[in-house]
């Protein structure tokens, strides 16, 4: 296995590294591969190394008591896995499967840490995605107080009902989540939700309107 | 014939992820570009999965939805 240095350079962490010192680091570097569905990290287990996508989609969630799953992000090419745990020394905080065949590059934190007391400059990437990730995590906080994306994902179904004419309004989840003003994974726990509680349906290209009256009151909620 | 996903080429940067994570193999990519495969239907996930939309890094891909009320 041959850790390339532009792959490396792709992430955040070691962006604006020198060709030597990511030369030096690179020797610290493993790959790991994982198929399409394999669980890469389990909530609840000690957090051993950082993992960096180089290729492939990475589903990072957590499950509720009640098996209800919350995507808290999608890693990409270039996004980290396994931070906060990593440099908090706790367990791990979500879980993270593979919606694809991915390829992983990975540094134990032992040897991260040895890293960052090298190169000052890895110590400022590290920083800049950690408040990455508070941010994220703090927009997920704003997205599910109060129901408030659900009952704006309500008000939107009831603006775009196909009309008496038969014109039709067709909606992405991508256009429900820019519309709400919120994250598209946001839409997908919200329609299902209101799916759960049998106020819509969801039906191949279909979305079901089953009780307006229902709707119309979990809309207002959401204002 | 089922509704496809909808392309808009002018967006696709031909990462290829779409192609990866769909289950029913209907996208698949032609150089650098992201082309559905007539052959197959977009049926094999049972409802309109939408994990291509959900991926896609451009937003070049398009799940829509038609909303109704019951009758």
């Amino acid at each position: 296995m041959v850790v390339k240095v532009d792959s490396l350079q792709s992430s955040i962490y070691f962006s604006g590294l020198g060709s030597d010192e990511l030369d030096s680091i690179r020797k610290y570097v493993f790959e790991k591969t994982a198929a399409r569905g394999e669980i890469i990290i389990f909530e609840g287990e000690p957090a051993k190394a950082i993992y960096i996508v180089i290729a492939g989609v990475v589903k990072v969630f957590k499950t509720s008591a009640d098996g209800k799953e919350q995507i808290i992000y999608l890693a990409r090419p270039g996004d980290s896995l396994n931070d906060v745990p990593v440099f908090g020394g706790a367990l791990g905080l979500a879980s993270a499967e593979a919606m694809t065949p991915v390829v992983l590059y990975g540094m134990k934190k032992e040897d991260l840490e040895v890293r960052l007391q090298e190169h000052p400059k890895l110590g400022a990437n590290i920083i800049k995605v950690l408040s990455q990730r508070v941010e994220q995590m703090l927009s997920l906080v704003e997205d599910l107080s109060f129901r408030r994306v659900t009952g704006r994902v309500a008000k939107i179904l009831l603006e775009n009902i196909e009309d008496t004419n038969g014109q039709r309004h067709r909606l992405t989840q991508q256009e429900m989540a820019a519309m709400a003003g919120t994250a598209r994974e946001m839409i997908g726990r919200s329609l299902k939700l209101l799916e759960d509680e049998g106020k819509i349906r969801l039906e191949r290209n279909r979305i079901v309107i089953t009780d307006k009256e229902a709707l119309k009151e979990i809309a207002s909620v959401g204002k | 014939m089922a509704r496809m996903p909808e392309i808009d080429r002018s967006k696709c940067n031909g990462c290829g992820l779409c192609v990866e994570v769909c289950s029913c193999k209907v996208l698949m990519l032609v150089g650098s570009m992201v082309e559905i495969n007539e052959k197959v239907e977009c049926r094999r996930c049972t409802r309109w999965c939408t994990m291509c939309e959900m991926v896609c890094p451009t937003g070049a891909i398009q799940c829509p939805f038609d909303v109704i009320i019951e009758e």
